[in-house]
């Protein structure tokens, strides 16, 4: 790569406490390319969505903007309703009320032929893997290339190339059954990013793996963030992930190599923003220094576990 | 909600995933090897069960009709009445329920076991359609297949027939067979074939429409081929009355 390119995933160096609203908007256009009009519209905007399963509310009035370029990661206790929020994002489920954005577009009354296409620029990553298990792990990488009908050749360099990128080649032939949990989940990921999605959601990918395998995911969602411009939302438990994604940025050096910098040895913020979710809606949205200096306590107890 | 208004929603849901899967069915991609895959586990995993099924159907028919048709000294008619039962009745029944068994149940194991590991969603989130990728061949495969199996069903039974007549009976070889051609007309064969057309799709269409609706994890997994293997069973019984009724007023068969 150039080294022109290094410079470009520089983040908004802007730090909103409110974190929406005009201000924000005005700011990001500021910041970024100004001539870039498309950037003040948010990549995924949700709007007072409500969403009860039977008589049991899950979502209750859940309003956040995830920008262009953004990751946005989302804490929140387990079964708060991240995984429902990611896909009401996809439109896997449909809301009982409120509006949900994708690149500015209302598909909260989409159809599933409408839906098709907002899809096709989004990658997600399932919290079980959800791999097709009567595909190989090359079918299953290759499924989005192989239902656009890309002829064979083009599909197999795609394929080991994203295999490659999570450092499974070795698998391609294997049968998901034969995985371990956490290669299910790299293969997943690979999957979800095929084609190169603007959007990626990623639903605890890190969660019961080992810490350098952890490790490579976040990294694989910082040199996303850094290097392919995606905006993402990525749902963890797991504070190191959070540490990862908020202090280190991915540049690719003379000889194209990537590496992964610490924050704070060029000046530099990392494009990430933190959104905290309890009973359905958003109780804490802002960057790390910000959740860190928070004197709530649930949110204490949350990142330091007393 | 009362039993009623369940039945209507669930037939209109079926009615509407069938329509789905077969509205954009020259629409790409095509899914043309899904389709090839499942006629060859329908129609060719079901092979050696029809056949079974279809011989010793029809060697127990000519067992039991035999006895009593040679009382009325009419014994000769034991082929064709044994033909006109198979190709009428219970080759497209039995076959329509011995695929509901195998073909019926396995459908929506599979789709309910996709959707209770996320498959479905997975799919969905990549952009594909279900009711097209998994739908549309499994009922395509059905509908074609199935008359298939009944013609194989029909004819394996036939000789069913003819083998207890000549062994058990002492039947002259060539008797049997002149009374089935002479007895079965045209019209006979067209309704034992459109039958079959009209099972297939209604034995797919229940059976993805109850695999795809599963909830519940593995419990429900079983719940839903459970209920797609009865369901679908009772609807080609009763929905083979009122074709047999509408088919002797369209074919204008004798009454
Ligand atoms: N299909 C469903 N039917 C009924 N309730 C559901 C369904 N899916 C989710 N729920 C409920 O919605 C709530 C939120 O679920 P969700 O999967 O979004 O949680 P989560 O925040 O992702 O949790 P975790 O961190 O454990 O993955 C849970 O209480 C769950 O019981
Ligand atoms: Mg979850």
């Amino acid at each position: 790569m150039a080294s022109a390119e290094v410079e470009t995933p520089q983040p908004a160096l802007h730090t909103n406490p409110n974190g929406g609203g005009i201000s924000e908007e005005a700011a990001e256009s500021t910041f970024q390319e100004v001539d870039d009009s498309d950037r003040i519209v948010p990549a995924i905007e949700f709007r007072d969505v409500h969403l009860g399963f039977d008589d049991r509310k899950v979502l209750n009035g859940l309003s956040f903007k995830v920008m262009k370029g953004e990751t946005k990661i989302i804490l929140g206790g387990s079964g708060c309703g991240k995984s429902t929020t990611i896909k009401l994002v996809l439109g896997l489920l449909k809301p009982d009320s409120g509006q949900i954005l994708v690149d500015g577009e209302d598909i909260t009354n989409h159809t599933e032929v409408e839906m098709m296409k907002v899809r096709k620029n989004i990658g997600m990553i399932f919290q079980e893997g959800a791999l097709f298990d009567s595909l190989s792990v090359y079918d299953n990488v290759a499924y989005r290339l192989h239902e656009q009908g890309v002829p064979e050749a083009e599909v197999e360099e795609e394929v080991r190339r994203m295999l490659r990128f999570v450092n499974l080649e070795d698998a391609i032939d294997k049968m998901p059954i034969e995985l371990s949990g956490g290669m299910r989940r790299r293969v997943g990921i690979a999957r979800a990013l095929v084609g190169g999605p603007g959007v990626v959601m990623f639903d605890e990918p890190t969660a019961g793996l080992d810490p350098p395998t952890a490790r490579t995911i976040c990294e694989l969602a910082i040199k996303l963030r850094d290097l392919e411009d995606a905006s993402s939302i990525f749902v963890t438990h797991e504070m190191n992930n959070l540490d990862y994604l908020t202090s280190e940025y991915a540049v690719v050096d003379d000889t194209g190599e990537i590496i992964y910098e610490k924050e704070g040895e060029r000046l530099c913020l990392t494009n990430t923003k933190i959104l905290m979710m309890r009973d359905g809606q958003v109780i804490f949205s802002g960057t790390d220094e910000e959740l860190r200096k928070s004197s709530d306590t649930y949110i204490n107890k949350f990142i330091r576990g007393y | 909600m009362n039993i009623a208004t369940r039945l209507l929603i669930e037939i209109q849901e079926t009615t509407l995933l069938a329509a789905r899967a077969l509205r954009g069915i020259f629409k790409r991609p095509t899914y043309i090897n899904e389709t090839i895959a499942q006629m060859d586990v329908i129609g060719v995993g079901s092979l050696t069960i029809i056949m079974l099924t279809g011989f010793f159907t029809g060697g127990v028919l000519t067992l039991q009709t035999y006895p009593t048709l040679k009382y009325y000294g009419a014994q000769d008619q034991t082929g064709y009445l044994v033909a006109l039962s198979l190709v009428r009745e219970l080759g497209p029944v039995l076959s329509a329920l011995m695929v509901t068994g195998r073909v019926g149940s396995a459908i929506s194991a599979e789709l309910g076991s996709m959707v209770v590991s996320q498959q479905i969603d997975a799919m969905r989130s990549l952009g594909t359609d279900p009711d097209r990728k998994l739908v549309m061949p499994r009922v395509i495969a059905l509908v074609l297949m199935l008359p298939l199996l009944t013609v194989v069903a029909d004819v394996v039974g036939i000789c069913g027939g003819w083998t207890v007549a000549t062994t058990l009976y002492g039947m002259a070889p060539g008797m049997f067979f002149s009374s089935v051609r002479q007895g079965i007309t045209a019209n006979d064969i067209f309704g034992g074939i459109i039958k079959p057309l009209v099972f297939g799709l209604l034995i797919a269409a229940v059976a993805c429409r109850q695999g795809l609706k599963t909830e519940g994890g593995t419990v429900g997994v079983g719940r839903s081929t459970t209920t797609a293997v009865v369901t679908a069973s009772i609807v080609v019984i009763i929905t083979d009355f009122f074709l047999a009724k509408a088919l002797q007023v369209l074919l204008d068969m004798p009454t």
